[in-house]
């Protein structure tokens, strides 16, 4: 009786252990990701590769998000804008919703899932298998070859993924607007420049490189802690996706709250 | 190794651990699944901080070495691998070349020369353009051997060197491992459930047992012990261990 009603209490105390623990040991990555920054020879010759898997293999999965939403937002808007607000708003609302939201977020989310869970299961698969260990006892840093360079590739390509993004998108918007929706170009451009602030791209920028710092990082994080088999790295990959996933859209709110 | 604890949450693995390795011999730690033997192996490298005790290699003390001390002294130590933890994405020569890239004034035309010198020295000439994933179980042991001693170290430490593998092959890892004591002079530590093997290989065997060292002494002092718990190891009987309980 008394153990059925202490049930909760242990769930939750364990739950609060679990949750420190993680945090502990985020702390104890990050400050040993602040050493391993300075091994240059150890992460430099890996960050060409990274960045090409990362960021250049991520495109096309990428445009392709962005061209179907381009798409609907300028159906939608038109769709919305029916009769009451000019037809060339469209083009405001393409871009603006393209640059400042769906850009970086839907980029962000569909590459948590690509990157992160890759780099989740490459690294547990590694801390699983020894070969995280082996890079130690080789004398390798294993922060400053594996993680480093990951993360830094996400840092610097997924803002230029997204920038991509959003043009392609913007694009496809434009390409709807003249087929579908019988606007001239002119008309587009006029609603696409008109609440135009160059501070938008820099918001966006800034947006989704936090977004590809969270993705790597979260991803670097669970796979480095990964413990048992191939269940421990299942169970890794799907916790990087989801709480990175998670930080993503909280950030999301964080950077609209404090930059606009 | 000196009165080493460590343990995981509340598993006690090692309780007053001591043990020390003569220069030029090849030590056999024996024991249990789940007593600690790998734990051991791995404080030896440095891969696990003790929660207290000392463990010295060349009167230096590994457990209290910064980072960058510890990469230098790892040099003089050679690990291999249960499941030989070859890298993955690499080929074998590469993976044989990754110790051989931390050595600063070595040129690439030098890195493969000893590359091929360490595969030929495992009966793996050849072999070096292949994945690790087109090996059999003995050859990614033997490329994860030829690993180790790339660097030329003094010390090799071996986990479970011949587990999972036929007899046959087994015998095979024996011969390597005793070459590398005659040949390279290295002083090895092997873990091991293979008592065949154990009293070829080694010059002494140690038996860990309940986080301390039970018994060690040379493989005909472990033949004649009349010790229960060893006795039960070594002659696969359960009911010794129970009554020493």
């Amino acid at each position: 009786m008394l153990e059925t009603a202490l049930g909760p209490v242990q769930a939750i105390g364990r739950g609060t252990l679990a949750a420190v623990d993680s945090v502990g040991r985020a702390g104890y990555l990050a400050a040993g990701a602040m050493r391993a920054f300075k091994r240059v020879g150890m992460w430099a010759p890996h960050l060409g590769t990274q960045m090409f898997r990362i960021g250049v293999a991520s495109v096309p999965i990428a445009l392709f998000i962005a061209t179907f939403t381009g798409i609907v937002l300028a159906l939608q808007a038109s769709y919305t804008f029916t009769g009451a607000i000019p037809l060339y708003f469209v083009g405001t609302l393409v871009g603006k919703t393209m640059i400042l939201e769906l850009g970086p977020v839907l980029t962000g989310l569909s590459l948590s899932g690509r990157v992160g869970a890759n780099i989740a299961a490459e690294i547990g698969t590694m801390r699983v298998t020894e070969q995280i260990d082996a890079l130690e006892a080789l004398a390798y840093d294993p922060i400053a070859y594996l993680i480093i360079p990951r993360v830094l590739a996400g840092l610097i390509m997924i803002p230029a993924v997204v920038a991509l993004s959003n043009a392609v998108g913007i694009a496809a918007g434009w390409g709807t607007s003249l087929v579908l929706l019988d606007m001239s170009s002119p008309e587009f451009f006029k609603g696409l420049t008109l609440f135009f602030d160059p501070w938008d791209v820099q918001f966006a920028a800034i947006k989704s490189a936090s977004f590809g710092l969270v993705m790597t990082a979260v991803g670097c994080f669970f796979g480095f802690t990964t413990t048992g088999g191939a269940e421990g790295v299942g169970f890794s990959t799907t916790r990087a996706v989801v709480i990175s996933s998670m930080i993503i859209l909280v950030l999301d709110a964080f950077w609209a709250a404090t930059l606009l | 190794m000196r009165d080493v604890y460590k343990s995981f949450g509340t598993k006690h693995v090692l309780k007053g651990f001591s043990l020390e390795v003569r220069e030029g011999d090849t030590l056999s730690i024996i024991g249990g699944s789940g007593q600690g033997k790998s734990v051991t192996l791995k404080h030896m490298m440095g891969l696990i901080k003790p929660d207290s005790g000392e463990i010295s290699v060349d009167g230096q003390l590994i457990s209290s070495l910064t980072q960058e001390e510890l990469y230098v002294a790892r040099r003089n130590l050679g690990y291999v691998f249960q499941f030989a933890a070859l890298f993955d994405s690499m080929s074998i020569a590469d993976n044989v070349a990754m110790g051989l890239r931390r050595i600063d004034d070595m040129s690439e035309a030098a890195i493969q020369d000893r590359v091929r010198e360490c595969l030929a020295l495992v009966d793996l000439e050849g072999y070096g353009d292949r994945a690790p994933s087109d090996l059999s179980g003995g050859q990614r042991k033997r490329a994860g051997l030829a690993r180790a001693i790339a660097t030329e170290p003094k010390y090799l430490l071996y986990d479970e060197p011949t587990s999972g593998l036929d007899p046959v092959t087994t015998s095979v890892i024996d011969d390597l491992m005793i070459r590398m004591r005659e040949r390279l002079g290295v002083t090895g530590v092997v873990i091991t459930h293979d008592m065949v093997s154990a009293y070829r290989i080694s010059d002494r065997i140690a038996m860990l047992y309940d986080g301390t060292v039970r018994f060690e002494g040379t493989p005909d002092e472990v033949r004649a012990t009349e010790d229960p718990v060893v006795k039960g190891f070594i002659e696969g009987r359960p009911e010794l261990l129970e009554m020493a309980k």
